[in-house]
């Protein structure tokens, strides 16, 4: 009950700009700071690698992206299951925001995919690649989610649709990555190089963790902009009708 | 799987009263307030009638005192116990006509009705029902050979067959002939003698007595939308 | 459980009205696989590769594409209002109008599938496996599907968002149809496939009808 009361403090949309407000330079510059250690550390600083060379460091951007994907919808799904279950408005935009960065980091995971791909096979897409298939497949589960939004008119009404998708989702992205794995390993070809795997040397091990946590840091910078964004949208929204109906 | 319910045993027990309460009810509908403040208590038979212009709010109401939507504030208990607690324990003890028939064009006049009882659980002979509302010699046409005003009291004889004590209709005189419109008070009086709860939407003179009567029209919200 | 069987009687007694509309799902699976010949070229071998896949493929897009009315035509001519009233809980009413949906769609893929087998010149002693992969798998879509169908109904465009929202999470079922049909094309054991397939069509079996019921009270407000 007291751990209610004090969460929807926090839902108060005008409490959350005063606190987003004061919070976002601080991660802003936590980012970059982040970023900053983690690109020169990744691009400069650590060896190239004596099989892939130096586009390697492409591994930097990539594997950090890739993460994020699930991350970012697991944060969605969480979000969505708050919004539904307490009604909470916040939630819902929470959610709603989510879904364009995470959407933004797929396309940045395929993108660098692709580019560290040629190089090495040849190829700029490489199916071979589990995590770059269950990537594909993710960037379809946020397309899907956003295009769930756009297809309501209310608010409140496309949250919860929302909400649903989203947690029916969360419930088979597992699914989806064992079976993307049990079909990578039923059609291995030839030996495939897969970015980051188990036998990484520490020296790329840390900029890696590095790029992540800025990668993480980056995320709450966006959500709380993209959050506050949503919050003034929906208030011209509001004035708008009662302009309409004045 | 229950398969029988009591409308008015669980608050026999509690001693609470049976009938429909209704609290500070409000319903937003795309981003508008619909209607708020409705107060409004029905014991066994009593019967509200909702007037007022068209998207004053009138069908949003019946949805939400037929659990369809969830009021944005306020209490809607049905014999004494909030029905969001249950809310299909409620909707078990509704019957609601809407705008739409819901009748299938592909059954015959009978077979729509006597689906429809077999899954409301009403116990009825259908020939009775159709009989009731003049639909007796269609009994076996299919149902897409039907006029409007045909569906519709094809759509009100399962009310004849309804064992149901909470009854939720909207606007159901549109495209009723004076018979037809007869025989539907008939009805609602007949359901109301044995103890059971009419709300009804119109804006025609549907007769029914001794009806606790809102005017949606004179509720103000600011903003009237056409948001039914 | 009255209730339950009611409604299946009932949409099976509405498909059967209906007639052929509930065969045009067959149809449709039919033609997208005769295509393929005509765009690979009628060689055998390539035939016999691709053909497991193709079938497969088919068969989700036929379930899908009859899946965009599993709640529309409740949801049109006002059933769905008073079937929310009938005293079971509304996953009870998806499953009863999912399993009628399965039995009047996709049974009839399955029952049609050796004849596409056959026109892509899959071995004989692997229809058996293309027959049971379809059982056990297509269960999954039209359950998974129901939840797509819940949220786009009502919708002026629904079936291509229903598309979209419901194809990503297909991939899975697809993986181990096709799957199981590789093993048995190399002769070897399915079964592994196959569990794998009944353990998807099993856990949206549990979960399906609640995303669903959710889904469908949200489009009843």
């Amino acid at each position: 009950m007291m751990a209610m009361s004090r969460l929807h403090q926090y839902a108060n949309p005008m409490r959350f700009a005063r606190l987003s407000k004061s919070l976002l330079p601080w991660v802003g510059a936590l980012t970059i700071l982040l970023l900053g250690i983690g690109l020169y550390w990744g691009l400069v600083a650590s060896p190239a690698d004596y099989q892939q060379k130096d586009s390697v460091r492409i591994m930097y951007i990539h594997v950090p992206a890739a993460w994020m994907t699930l991350f970012v919808y697991v944060n969605m799904a969480i979000a969505s299951a708050v919004g539904l279950i307490w009604r909470h408005p916040l939630a819902d935009i929470a959610a709603k925001s989510c879904a364009p960065i995470g959407a933004g980091f797929t396309l940045i995971a395929l993108v660098t995919g692709a580019l560290w791909g040629q190089p090495m096979w040849g190829t700029w897409w490489e199916w071979g690649d589990a995590r770059l298939v269950s990537v594909l497949v993710m960037f379809f589960l946020y397309l899907g989610y956003m295009a769930l939004w756009q297809a309501y008119d209310e608010p409140t009404k496309a949250s919860r649709a929302a909400a649903i998708l989203a947690l029916v989702g969360v419930v088979n992205v597992p699914i989806i990555h064992f079976s993307v794995e049990w079909w990578n390993t039923l059609h291995q070809t030839a030996s495939v190089l897969k970015i980051g795997g188990p036998s990484i040397d520490a020296s790329m091990l840390w900029p890696l963790l590095i790029m992540a946590l800025g990668f993480t840091a980056y995320f709450v910078v966006l959500l709380l902009w993209r959050m506050r964004a949503e919050i003034l949208a929906r208030r011209i929204h509001v004035l708008m009708m009662q302009k309409a109906s004045a | 799987m229950v398969e029988s319910v009591q409308y008015i045993a669980p608050s026999a027990i509690s001693g609470a009263t049976p009938g429909i309460a209704v609290a500070a009810l409000s319903c937003d509908r795309g981003g508008r307030r619909v209607f708020s403040g409705i107060e409004v208590t029905l014991s066994p038979g009593d019967a509200l009638v909702l007037r007022g212009p068209n998207g004053s709010g009138k069908s949003s109401l019946l949805r939400v005192l037929g659990g369809y939507i969830r009021p944005a504030e306020g209490v809607l208990r049905w014999n004494g116990e909030d029905v969001w607690d249950d809310i299909g324990q409620y909707q078990a003890c509704v019957h609601y006509v809407g705008h739409l028939d819901g009748v299938k064009p592909v059954l015959t006049v009978r077979e729509n009705l006597t689906m429809w009882s077999a899954l409301m659980g009403d116990a009825m002979d259908p020939d009775d029902a159709l009989k009731h509302f003049g639909l007796g010699n269609l009994a076996d046409l299919p149902a897409k050979y039907l006029s409007a005003g045909q569906r519709r009291r094809l759509n009100l004889a399962r009310l004849g067959a309804s064992q149901r004590p909470l009854w939720l209709l909207d606007e159901p005189s549109v495209s009723l002939d004076a018979t037809s419109v007869t025989q539907l008070e008939e009805l609602v009086a007949s359901h109301r003698r044995t103890g059971g709860i009419v709300i009804v939407a119109t804006h025609n003179d549907l007769q029914i007595d001794h009806a606790t009567e809102i005017d949606m029209g004179e509720i103000d919200m600011g903003t009237l939308g056409d948001a039914t | 459980m009255m209730a339950f069987w009611q409604i299946v009687r009932r949409d099976l007694l509405l498909a059967r009205r209906q007639g052929a509309s509930s065969l045009l799902g067959v149809a449709f699976f039919v033609i997208v696989v005769s295509l393929f010949p005509f765009a690979v070229g009628p060689d055998a071998i390539i035939l016999a590769s691709i053909g497991a896949g193709i079938i497969w493929v088919a068969a989700l897009l036929a379930t899908l594409l009859s899946l965009d009315r599993l709640f529309q035509a409740d949801f049109e001519d006002g059933s769905l209002d008073i079937l929310v009233l009938t005293r079971q809980p509304i996953a009870m009413l998806v499953l009863a109008k999912t399993l009628a949906h399965w039995l009047t769609t996709a049974l009839p893929l399955i029952i049609a599938s050796p004849l596409l087998a056959m026109f892509m010149a899959l071995p004989v002693d692997v229809f058996a496996t293309l027959v049971i992969s379809l059982a056990v798998g297509t269960p999954a879509l039209s359950l998974i599907g129901a939840v797509g169908a819940a949220l786009t109904v009502g919708m002026r465009r629904g079936g291509v968002l229903m598309s979209l929202l419901v194809l990503p999470l297909y991939i899975p079922v697809l993986i181990f149809g096709v799957g199981a049909m590789g093993a048995a094309m190399m002769g070897q054991d399915a079964s592994s496939a196959l569990m794998l397939l009944g353990a998807i069509s099993l856990f949206a079996l549990v979960l399906a009808p609640i995303g669903a019921a959710a889904a469908l009270r949200l489009a009843l407000e």
